[in-house]
């Protein structure tokens, strides 16, 4: 096993922690969009395609590249404007007969 | 100059996990929520603009043409769809995320077996991510559709499913086994590719509509460890942390939504392959008699009531009628009587779901009280109103051990002085279960469209 890897291992374990940390004392009002938050945050798999997009050779590497960049964009840019619109609605509204 | 290209790709990386970080710290309170989805926006954008000078891509029409076509479809339905959609597509952006780990572990493992040795790590990560992507894809689209109901909400069973799905894990084990202990071929990855979509299928179509959000849930935390693997695979840091982020946060975020409705996780998942419940319940529902109102009626029973507690379920955000049941709170309002809402955890079908439904119907927010702040009120409570809510309401959670529901926290609607059940028909509810509190002497059914009936006892309220 390369240093690399066992390097990943690492950062991976330390981030899992942090992550369970992290939302540990989240109210289930947020459970929702938290839910549609973490779900548009995986979409930074996007990247992951556009190497494979941009570094494809062969007509199969194209397709796969292209494939993976349309539905991890998908993820992300839906997944981004869909939690935005959620917690849009959670901001305070001014006192109704204020005009 | 190379190394310069790659050590900003590397500082932009860091900056970008930083604010991931900070993001997701600041989702999980209500008052910051907002502001940390957008540092996880800028997080996103900041990756995306140095991976474009990343000296590896050489193409950038793929990447392109993909970006405008994926992220404008994901912004028209973003922007598009009804918030009472909103879990199912949660649910589909999930797939869509799902697919693309899978499709980079495929890609890169075209590219290791073509330049030679695949090493442990490298077939590890693939297998990994290949595996857990295609379950997610398939199983997010399945629970997709449940969700929306194009196909049917119930658990679907056949005796054949459980051999099936052993069959199908035994050879996605099989095809790991090839791959890790004899470096594998471009088929072998392939069959795995093909078998774990159909497991995918497999594992979520015997899960009754009910446990859906809790599915969905664990299946953003499998999509989240497989951007990790794909991470591994293209030695990628960025993907590896915001990857293991969500796979953690997500997971614990499945225990806490599954503790709020009361169902361990082992039950969700085998729970669908174990013995038929429940049949007893719906069987002799015909013959338990019910008894009907009219909007005047209710409405007199409202508007001279003291406390009044409303019950709001996916029915009235289905209806449209947040905007009629805030109408009908302001009304008792003016006439004195103490309005509340109790929102069950799982309310709509997604805990929280119905406190952006009633948001966007600007219903003030120290009116929504909690199951747990309320339950205690029901007893000195003259009128519980029910509109469009079901299971969460139902006493055989309390009660019947044969119930598949048992064991549920539910809000004792039943424990109040008089109920009004505001409903469409009486169709059992999303968990297909009939509901006793239905047929109990102080429950007045009242039928119809949530947002017709509502409009109607505002009427009447205003006259009585």
């Amino acid at each position: 096993m390369s240093l690399e890897f066992v390097l990943a291992v690492y950062v991976f374990l330390l981030t899992v922690f942090l992550g369970i940390e992290l939302i540990n004392r989240v109210p289930a009002t947020l459970h929702t969009p938290l839910m549609s938050a973490t779900n548009a945050i995986h979409g930074i798999v996007l990247i992951g395609a556009m190497l494979i997009a941009g570094a494809a050779d062969t007509t199969l590497l194209h397709i796969l590249g292209l494939v993976g960049v349309i539905l991890g964009a998908g993820n992300a840019v839906g997944g981004f404007a869909v939690t935005d619109r959620m917690l849009e609605m959670f901001k305070k509204k001014p006192v109704e007969g204020q005009q | 100059m190379e190394d310069l290209r790659e050590s900003i790709i590397h500082i932009a990386y860091i900056i970008s996990a930083a604010l991931f970080i900070i993001g997701l710290k600041r989702l999980s309170a209500p008052a910051s929520a907002r502001q940390g989805n957008q540092l996880a926006i800028s997080a996103m954008v900041i990756a995306f603009l140095a991976t474009l000078i990343d000296r590896e891509i050489v193409t950038y029409w793929a990447i392109i043409i993909g970006t405008l076509i994926g992220g404008g479809i994901g912004l028209y339905l973003a922007r598009k769809v009804q918030m009472t959609a909103m879990p199912q597509l949660v649910a589909l952006f999930n797939g869509m995320g799902g697919g693309t780990a899978a499709v980079i572990a495929v890609g890169e493992f075209l590219k290791f077996a073509r330049d030679g040795e695949v090493s442990a790590g490298e077939g590890l990560s693939v297998a990994f991510g290949v595996t857990v992507g295609c379950i997610a894809f398939t199983g997010s689209l399945i629970a997709g559709g449940k969700l929306h109901e194009i196909l049917p909400s119930g658990a679907i069973r056949n005796p054949l499913q459980m051999p099936l799905s052993i069959l199908l894990v035994l050879g996605v084990a099989a095809t790991w086994i090839f791959l890790l202990g004899m470096g594998g071929e471009e088929t072998t990855v392939w069959i795995m590719f093909a078998l774990a979509l159909v497991l995918g299928v497999a594992l979520v179509i015997p899960i009754g509509g009910g446990d859906m959000p809790v599915v969905v849930s664990l299946l953003n935390s499998m999509t989240g460890l497989a951007a990790a693997a794909a991470g591994f695979v293209l030695d990628n840091q960025i993907l590896v942390v915001a990857g293991a982020l969500v796979g953690a946060s997500g997971m614990l975020l499945t225990v806490l939504m599954s503790r709020a409705m009361n169902r361990p996780l082992s039950n969700v998942f085998f729970g669908a392959f174990g013995a038929v419940s429940g049949g007893a319940a719906a069987e002799g529902a015909e013959a338990k008699p019910i008894r009907e109102t009219t909007a005047d009626d209710a409405a007199v029973m409202l508007g001279y009531a003291s406390n009044v507690i409303i019950v709001p379920g996916y029915g009235l955000a289905v209806a449209q009628a947040q905007h009629a049941i805030r109408e009908l709170a302001d009304e008792l309002g003016k006439r004195n009587v103490n309005v509340r809402y109790a929102i069950h955890p799982v309310a709509g079908r997604m805990p929280g779901h119905m406190n952006v439904l009633l948001a966007e119907a600007n219903v003030p927010y120290d009116q929504l009280y909690e199951m747990e702040q309320i339950n205690g009120e029901f007893q000195r409570t003259d009128v519980v109103l029910v509109v469009g809510a079901n299971d969460v309401v139902n006493p055989a959670a309390r009660t019947d051990t044969t119930s598949p529901i048992y064991g549920m926290p539910i809000l004792n609607a039943d424990a109040a002085q008089s109920i009004i059940v505001m409903k469409r028909s009486m169709k059992p509810g999303f968990a297909g279960i009939e509901n006793d509190l239905f047929h109990l002497d102080k429950t007045r059914m009242l039928f119809g469209d949530a947002k017709n009936a509502l409009a109607d006892v505002i009427a009447a309220v205003k006259v009585v």
